[in-house]
């Protein structure tokens, strides 16, 4: 702690701080641009000046940059001194001669971070008559829009894409006032980060291009707290919704999870809610061969009544990407011993042994932020950035913690960014990745290892064995040895050692060898931590709630039959083999299926009945980090559109189950589940419930100064409807209630006076980036097991043996392509690969195939022709095929492929 | 009583004064330009729509009875896709009109907006659009806007120098 004065008022701040995060954390308002609390100081913009004094009795002070100057104890500054005002209004005043004559067409009006320090500055005539520079516009694909004129120069961009998240397709051209930021030449921005530079620019050069395809300016957009559904890691967002349609989403801090960055699969794959392959009404078939026709609620609950008799032997199969509530409701309704998670065997064993280990051994789950403070990094069998890009992230910057201590050792204070990556020379800390194929951590990595997922896996029990003598030993190739041996070094080196691992090469053995190894770590007193890759937002929550997937229940019908099966949220072609899902599908009277996007299995339907997509639901998600989160509505859902656990407890009514009277709100729902479920004691407190009031208030999803209530919807009725109530939450939907600062779970917009931008967010922290006021939302529910290392695993898998005639196919993962609902949004499903089949180059000289020729693929029931990709680092003996696009059809891979080139006749060819 | 009387007597005493009503409809007033009566969307002098949908008109609004959606044409230049006012609460105050950057959204001196039903009083874009610039003749924001649009390229606007060659060397 050091006391620093401020015109002449001592105040504490904590130590290492410059003094704009100091002044900035006490609640004052210096103008900034180039510092960004993630992307610390490096003096570009000049806009945070203050004057600083000697001591006492120095009264001419002189200027300086705060986010340059450390706020060491006894600093004397003034940020009110005339100088220093006078000072800040011209920086911007300079800045503005060239910015354009935008802001009623620009797509950051509203929430626009120089219009902000604008007004704070003061500066509001222009007096420059000269003329301005201009410049010409680049396309950056679909997501992000491009509008140089009106950037003021502050690097953010730049050093936000290269330095922090790795990209280098976008950089600086030219020269002094000159300077262009963009790409060497018009294309889609590589990054899977890019949409963050929305947010990080300060100014309106890059914006949402998805908003601007139904803009809304930040004023009216209602918006809600909730979580995203697109991979397991349960990053924090804000959606906002305008006119009944999802009109964006933005980034919301959690310290612990994602901190200020989100990925771009999760920022522009909501378009998935208003898109056309929603279930709006309930469908029912009539006859077993007939159509299937729209019904009403009521016509359709009348119809379940006959389905839902005394009696009826009825199955319920819950989804990985629905609520705990809706998973729950559904395991009420049909009964524990009915209840099946729904995803493949494979998952289920996988997901199993992820919740034994991390319930039963001493190494607990890394939060994002554990992982991005870990000093030595251990990566088996994932391609982080495509399979839970976020995570690659919060890698990429664990990777300098070791450096940093150069830096720490010359005395340069961590926020000093220029001066901290001068002394780190580019160097990274100890960092191993073992994959199947080339991954883009690769570049980080102080070690690589590619290889099949049985290889992974021993590599990963060969670190083991070289961190603790007593874990089982694996023989391994020399090169290999030697990897291990310097993974095992790094790891026994590090303070805060972290082993990744995942679903996603579909190998029990990876998961086990990296529990293995951060168990072997543990045993040797180090404070190891293990994070495990689950695909679904909620794999890990449904993983505590069942242990029985599709295989189980295929099993159990095929034993006892069944009447009825309700599929809910889930389609059960991504989890087995078309014609065993078919099967399963045939042995019953009648199918219900609850969803809210038109899948295959929605096709095979007797009663389809519409649920809502996250923007329009309450619900409880458990991250891979066990961590419990709850989302909240954006908007009401349209007509007869409901939520899973509604429709169930509606059919529960039917049943004449209890619940269906006693379920009036989601607050029950989760009340039984905590009470009957002891790991899921948590979730009551994930967040503030429904009878929750701020000073007898609700919480306005809408801001105050939200506009056009009076004609929204004159043109139907001119008397205004009175808005929805919401019966699950403490919000409203309006602009009525509670002004101030809800508690943190709740935060459903940054604003603060004088602050319209994203950047009000210090006004929501304790400490600029640090912790929200009150606690990061979520509660963690899986504790470690007790300190002794459990008994090792000692079924090793045998090291990989090429095939002659067939491949092993492993799957290679999209961040766009392949996860299943942002698929369904139009912009993603125009940047996802088309099916092709990855091939090493030896391989490919094996198979006699050049990039692009046709391979025909057979797997068994699976026969399908494939255009070939060179695929980096894929072992011999290994092919991979894109995981999870709707187009390739399921398979479960890894699995023994036959593959053959294939030679296409054409039409041309014929004739010639 | 004497106050009484004195007030009796300036009453009478009106009845020699100037007449200062009108008699409406069969005479009509003349009010000035600045009169705020029926709003209107105005076109800039080359005859595209001026308003550029930037909502500052909806968000002044102390009733909240403008409502309008953004949009923009394959040319980059923006407009409302529909605008929408309740006339039954405008109270012509006047703030879209000072809020506006455009010069689109006016008030007019004609205040003879009465309809029998309410709904009638709800008027859209095609109500509200006229063909010219109205009180501002001249003022056209997209050639003091940076944005490039069909027939106006970037450094083509009013006090814009040519854009930028990025592998310019030149100090
Ligand atoms: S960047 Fe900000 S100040 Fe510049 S035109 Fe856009 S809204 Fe206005
Ligand atoms: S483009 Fe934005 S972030 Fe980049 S330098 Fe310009 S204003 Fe700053
Ligand atoms: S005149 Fe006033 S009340 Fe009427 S539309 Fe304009 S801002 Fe709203
Ligand atoms: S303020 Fe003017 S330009 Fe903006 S939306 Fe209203 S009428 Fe259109
Ligand atoms: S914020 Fe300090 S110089 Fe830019």
């Amino acid at each position: 702690m050091a006391t620093i004065f401020i015109d002449n008022i001592p105040y504490t701040v904590k130590d290492g701080r410059n003094l704009l995060h100091a002044c900035l954390s006490l609640g004052f308002d210096i103008p900034y641009f180039c510092w960004h609390p993630a992307l610390h100081s490096v003096g570009a913009c000049r806009q945070c000046a203050v004057k600083q004094f000697r001591d006492e009795k120095d009264t001419r002070g002189k200027i300086v940059m705060s986010c340059m100057t450390p706020a060491a104890e006894g600093t004397r500054i003034s940020i009110n001194d005339p100088d220093v005002k006078r000072f800040r209004r011209s920086v911007i005043e300079w800045l503005m001669t060239n910015h354009p004559h935008d802001c009623p067409v620009c797509d950051e009006g509203g929430e626009c971070h120089l219009q902000d320090m604008t007004v704070m500055t003061g500066h509001d005539y222009r007096r420059f008559r000269f003329r301005k520079r201009t410049h010409r516009n680049q396309y950056l694909g679909p997501l992000v829009n491009h509008e140089m004129n009106r950037c003021i120069q502050c690097y953010r961009c730049v050093r936000f894409y290269r330095d922090y998240a790795g990209g280098r397709d976008l950089d600086v051209f030219a020269s002094h006032n000159r300077v262009y930021f963009g790409r060497h030449a018009d294309g889609l921005l590589q990054s899977e980060f890019s949409g963050n530079l929305v947010e990080v620019c300060p100014t309106g050069v890059f914006t949402d291009k998805t908003l601007k395809e139904h803009y809304t300016r930040k004023w009216d957009l209602q918006t809600a707290p909730t979580v995203c559904v697109h991979c397991g890691l349960g990053c924090n967002t804000i959606s906002g919704e305008r006119y009944g349609s999802v009109r964006r989403i933005i980034n919301r801090y959690n310290r612990d999870v994602n901190g200020y960055f989100i990925c771009d699969r999760g920022r522009f794959g909501y378009g998935f809610v208003n898109s056309g392959e929603r279930i709006r009404t309930p469908l029912i078939r009539r006859s077993k061969s007939g159509e299937m026709g729209p019904v009403s609620r009521e016509d359709a609950l009348k119809h379940l009544e006959g389905i839902l008799y005394f009696g009826a032997r009825v199955i319920g199969i819950g989804s990985p990407r629905a609520s705990l509530e809706s998973n729950f409701s559904l395991m009420t309704l049909v009964g524990q011993e009915h209840f099946y998670a729904g995803i493949s065997e494979q998952e289920q064993s996988l997901i199993d042994r992820i919740v034994d280990i991390l319930s039963r051994g001493p190494a607990p789950a890394a939060s994002l932020k554990d992982a991005e403070e870990a000093d030595a990094v251990l990566v088996l069998g994932e391609d982080i950035t495509n399979s839970a890009p976020r995570l690659s992230l919060s890698l990429r910057q664990a990777a300098l913690n070791k450096p940093m201590e150069t830096a720490r050792k010359m005395r340069i204070p961590e926020w000093n960014d220029t001066a901290v990556r001068t002394a780190l020379q580019g160097r990274r800390g100890p960092f191993f990745v073992a994959a199947t194929a080339a991954t883009k951590l690769d570049e980080i990595a102080s070690g690589v290892l590619h290889a099949a997922p049985d290889d992974i896996a021993r590599f990963g029990f060969s670190v083991a064995r070289e961190v603790d003598g007593n874990a089982p030993d694996v023989l391994l190739s020399a090169e290999m040895t030697a990897l291990a041996g310097a993974a095992a070094d790094a790891l026994k080196n590090a303070e805060r050692p972290l082993v990744v691992a995942g679903m996603g090469c579909g190998s029990e053995a990876v998961i086990q060898a990296a529990a293995q190894a951060a168990w072997a770590l543990c045993g040797t007193g180090k404070k190891a931590r293990l994070l495990f890759i689950v695909p679904e937002c909620n794999t890990l929550g449904l993983g505590l709630m069942t242990r029985r997937g599709i295989g189980a229940a295929v099993k159990a019908v095929a034993e006892g039959g069944g009447d009825t099966v309700i599929v809910m949220e889930n389609d059960l072609f991504r989890r087995a083999d078309e014609t065993k899902v078919k099967e399963f599908f045939r042995g019953f009277k009648q199918v219900i299926v609850i969803d809210h996007v038109r899948t295959a299995t929605t096709g095979h339907a007797d009663v389809l009945l519409p649920s809502c997509a996250f923007a329009e639901s309450q619900g409880t998600y458990v991250s891979s980090e066990g961590r419990a989160q709850r989302s909240f509505k954006v908007c009401m859902p349209e007509g007869d559109m409901r939520e899973s656990w509604r429709w169930i407890t509606d059919m529960a009514e039917i049943a004449g189950r209890p619940e269906g009277k006693t379920w009036r709100n989601i607050d029950h729902v989760v009340k039984a589940l905590a009470g009957l479920m002891p790991v899921f004691a948590g979730i009551e407190h994930a967040a503030p419930q429904a009878g929750f009031r701020m000073t007898g208030l609700r919480i306005p999803r809408q801001p105050h100064r939200a506009s056009g209530r009076a004609a929204i919807s004159a043109n139907v009725n001119v008397h205004e409807p009175k808005p929805p109530v919401d019966s699950d939450s403490a919000f409203s939907f309006s602009m009525e209630g509670y002004e101030g600062m809800p508690p943190p779970e709740l935060i459903q917009r940054y604003w603060s006076p004088g602050w319209n931008s994203v950047q009000a967010l210090n006004k929501f922290q304790e400490e600029v980036a640090g912790p929200l006021r009150g606690g990061d939302p979520g509660v963690r529910l899986l504790q470690p097991g007790p300190l002794e290392v459990p008994a090792y695993f000692r079924e090793i898998p045998p090291s990989f043996r090429q095939r002659e005639d067939s491949w092993l196919l492993v799957p290679l993962y999209h961040i766009f392509g392949s996860e299943e609902l942002s698929v369904f949004s139009p912009v993603i499903a125009g940047i996802s690969p088309e099916p092709y089949i990855g091939i090493g180059d030896q391989d490919m000289k094996r198979l006699g195939v050049n990039e692009g020729d046709a391979v025909a693929v057979t797997l068994p029931g699976y026969s399908r022709v494939f255009p070939v990709k060179k695929t980096a680092g894929l072992p011999e003996g290994i092919a991979g095929m894109p995981a999870g696009l709707p187009s390739a059809g399921w398979t479960g891979l890894p699995a023994w492929a036959g593959i053959v080139k294939k030679v296409l006749h054409k039409e041309e060819d014929r004739h010639a | 009583m004497i106050s009484i009387l004195r007030t009796i007597w300036k009453v009478f005493l009106h009845l020699f004064r100037k007449r200062v009503t009108i008699r409406y409809p069969e005479e009509r007033p003349s009010l000035a330009p600045r009169w705020r009566g029926r709003i209107v969307l105005s076109r800039d002098p080359d005859g595209g729509e001026r308003c550029v949908a930037c909502y500052l008109c909806a968000v002044a609004c102390p009733v909240d009875c403008i409502s309008l959606q953004a949009a923009e044409d394959e040319a980059g230049r923006r407009y409302p896709s529909f605008f929408r006012i309740n006339f039954s609460r405008c109270i012509f105050c006047g703030f879209c009109e000072e809020a506006c950057p455009t010069y689109a959204i006016q008030l007019t001196p004609d205040f003879e907006m009465c309809e029998y039903m309410h709904r009638n009083l709800v008027h859209e874009k095609e109500d509200l659009l006229i063909s010219g610039p109205g009180k501002y003749p001249e003022y056209s924001f997209y050639r003091v806007a940076g944005l490039a649009i069909s027939g106006k390229d970037k450094g083509e606007a009013e006090n814009e120098s040519a854009p930028v060659d990025v592998k310019d060397l030149m100090p």
